[in-house]
């Protein structure tokens, strides 16, 4: 898949500024984003398991500018959310798609390994299964044990709207993510106790935010602003937590669930827990997937004066 | 002076240490482990590098300043210093990186300006931090000056050894915590413990040699072009500044609640747009570029130059590890080094 991807990158890179994809990062265990301007770049080029990061998150900060970006079907809709609210041109963007197997849950690989991630000897892909050395213990661990949690749900593993699909279609088999029904079905307090505790180790390094490909105030984010002032800037669990919630609300009806602002933590806050919870009452409202449909209007950037799936007046 | 620690004495130790002052520990907590001010129950995790850096002991995230209160609208209302209680502090389990990354602060808030709050935080500090046995695939301690058994900024070396540890003494104040009664005579284990040693600094990496990267950082510095392609893929956020055992930039604001206020210092984050944005409106690092540039270029370059060389930065490679891109500071300082040649 990955030649296929490097020939038509190549054909079209002349009329582009870059093309986003990724390469091998720090370790055997970490892609990271490669920006390629020439050709000579291509050969960085590597696709995977690792290929972890939603590069549609730089395209609002390179509006403006012909861009190539590789995505896989959950970063696809990102895409078309972002031209869907007039964030980004759709026309400036070339989308190179992929149809995707699924990538890694850096957490669950951890809890798969016997040490530390850091302590990666090394690593290689055998087709669905890696096999590494870590801390001196070989070991093997299976795709399928590690895979993302928004990898188990995925409806879309094919790019949508892509300008080259590369790979062949999969089949979406999607399944629900256990930890999500399990912490739905706790009583609202115990919910609530779980966000008090968990927004302690929270520390407001807005990783989240500004791996969330939607979030585009970033630099003139009210969770800063002095004026009006929303937030204060102690470290608290009430503060961190309001925050959080501000955060989901402006996501409501943008939301893709790529899952970047809970990969991104750097304390391991499960944020997709709010995120699915909100994207679940979206759809119910308002039977709206975010970035599933290229020039849909998004249900809170309009109006209707009756919804069709809202109540308001048969009690 | 060495005694030896059995491992499971240490929970017992840490119980002991919190009942006559705070004590910060690496803590498993839903997958992650960080720093939390020990409490009994709690599991102390040392088997792998916490997620957060022990800077919370001598630089709180929020440091209240100062206390304002009004008795009624036309009285003057009353301001009064909040410094910290005096009281030992211990980090319990920290890496000699952590420890040593508050020695940085030195020249900035012991120097020419005093600053009274961290001055007695990081008086009242003990640090007893443990030998790394293996290095992880982003530390770079030697590279900087430091090692995984390194003393700077330690108080108590604790060297795993069969058992538990060998913990050595290098302040007179760690020389006292060692009378406590849950430590045993070290004896033969002392040799044990340096053998651990020996076999720690032979395993790190080969060194990174950064003393060419004052200049060759500075020489970069209108070099648009190099800090936008360094810093194409970073997405701005704080992870690093916020995991960073040196960095130690900060914010002052004022909470209101109605007649009473309270003026706090937060840690704030140089990647951030607001980091620099003047009342003017005007923002000399307006972009990413700009912002990575400075945060670089003031561990690697500013700071040793103005420091006598000492590099603000003590290679734990936690800005590594858990940027959300996989940023490598290490490369980008490289690359400047490398620049033309």
């Amino acid at each position: 898949m990955v030649e296929a991807l490097k020939t038509a990158i190549a054909e079209r890179l002349a009329d582009l500024e870059m093309v986003i994809g990724w390469e091998m990062g720090f370790d055997a265990l970490h892609a990271t984003p490669l920006f390629i301007r020439e050709e000579g770049d291509l050969h960085r080029l590597t696709l995977g398991p690792l290929a972890v990061h939603n590069l549609a998150t730089y395209l609002p900060g390179l509006k403006g500018k012909k861009v190539g970006v590789v995505v896989k079907g959950c970063d696809s809709r990102s895409v078309i959310q972002l031209a869907n609210e007039g964030l980004i041109k759709r026309e400036d963007i070339t989308v190179f798609g992929l149809c995707c197997d699924g990538v890694i849950s850096h957490r669950k690989l951890r809890e798969a390994l016997p040490a530390d991630l850091g302590f990666v000897e090394q690593a290689t892909w055998h087709s669905d299964r890696l096999q590494a050395v870590v801390a001196g213990h070989a070991v093997e661990v299976r795709l399928q044990d590690i895979l993302a949690d928004k990898c188990i749900s995925c409806r879309y593993p094919n790019a949508l709207a892509a300008d080259v699909l590369v790979g062949a279609a999969r089949t979406p088999a999607p399944q629900p993510v256990p930890c999500q029904d399990a912490f739905d079905a706790l009583p609202q307090a115990e919910k609530l106790a779980f966000w008090e505790a968990t927004m302690a180790r929270c520390i407001r390094c807005y990783a989240c935010r500004n791996a969330c490909p939607l979030c585009v105030c970033r630099d003139h984010c009210i969770a800063t602003t002095r004026d009006p002032l929303w937030l204060g800037q102690e470290n608290s669990p009430a503060e961190n937590f309001m925050f959080q919630m501000i955060h989901v609300l402006h996501l409501a009806g943008r939301c893709t669930e790529c899952g970047e602002c809970e990969r991104s933590c750097p304390v391991d806050i499960p944020l997709l827990l709010l995120r699915r919870s909100m994207n679940r009452v979206t759809e119910e409202l308002f039977d709206y997937q975010a970035g599933t449909t290229p020039g849909q209007t998004p249900p809170l950037l309009t109006f209707q004066v009756e919804e069709a799936r809202i109540n308001e007046r048969g009690w | 002076m060495d005694r030896f620690l059995a491992a499971s004495q240490l929970t017992a130790l840490a119980d002991d240490l919190a009942q006559t002052g705070p004590v910060l520990a690496p803590i498993a907590e839903g997958g992650s482990v960080v720093f939390r001010w020990y409490r009994p129950g709690m599991r102390i995790e040392l088997s792998r590098m916490a997620s957060t850096s022990p800077k919370a002991a001598t630089f709180p995230q929020t440091e209240p300043l100062l206390a304002v209160r009004r008795e009624g609208e036309a009285k003057t209302p009353t301001v009064e210093a909040t410094l910290p209680p005096r009281s030992r502090t211990v980090v319990l389990g920290c890496r000699p990186c952590g420890a040593r990354g508050k020695e940085i602060f030195g020249p900035v808030f012991l120097g020419g300006v005093h600053d009274p709050y961290f001055a007695r935080r990081r008086e009242d500090a003990l640090f007893m931090a443990v030998v790394c046995t293996r290095p992880e695939t982003t530390c770079f301690c030697t590279s900087v000056g430091g090692g995984p058994a390194d003393t700077v900024g330690v108080d108590v070396l604790l060297i795993p050894v069969e058992g538990g540890f060998v913990a050595r003494s290098v302040t007179a104040a760690g020389e006292k915590v060692l009378a406590h009664a849950l430590f045993a005579e070290a004896g033969a284990r002392s040799a044990e413990a340096d053998a651990v040693i020996a076999k720690a600094n032979a395993a790190m990496p080969p060194q990174d040699d950064f003393r060419t990267a004052p200049e060759k950082l500075l020489a970069r510095f209108d070099d648009k072009d190099f800090w936008e392609r360094q810093s194409a893929k970073c997405i701005s956020c704080g992870a690093c500044t916020y995991m960073c055992p040196t960095c130690y930039c900060f914010n002052i604001t004022d909470d209101d609640l109605g007649l009473e206020s309270r003026r706090i210092r937060t840690w704030d984050n140089c990647m951030s747009y607001l980091f620099t944005l003047e009342g003017s409106g005007h923002n000399p690092r307006p972009t990413k570029a700009h912002r990575l540039k400075n945060r670089v270029s003031h561990k690697f370059s500013y700071y040793p130059t103005i420091h006598s060389g000492t590099i603000a930065c003590c290679g734990c490679g936690r800005c590594i590890k858990h940027c959300p891109v996989g940023v490598d500071i290490r490369a980008i300082v490289r690359a400047a080094q490398e620049y033309g040649g």
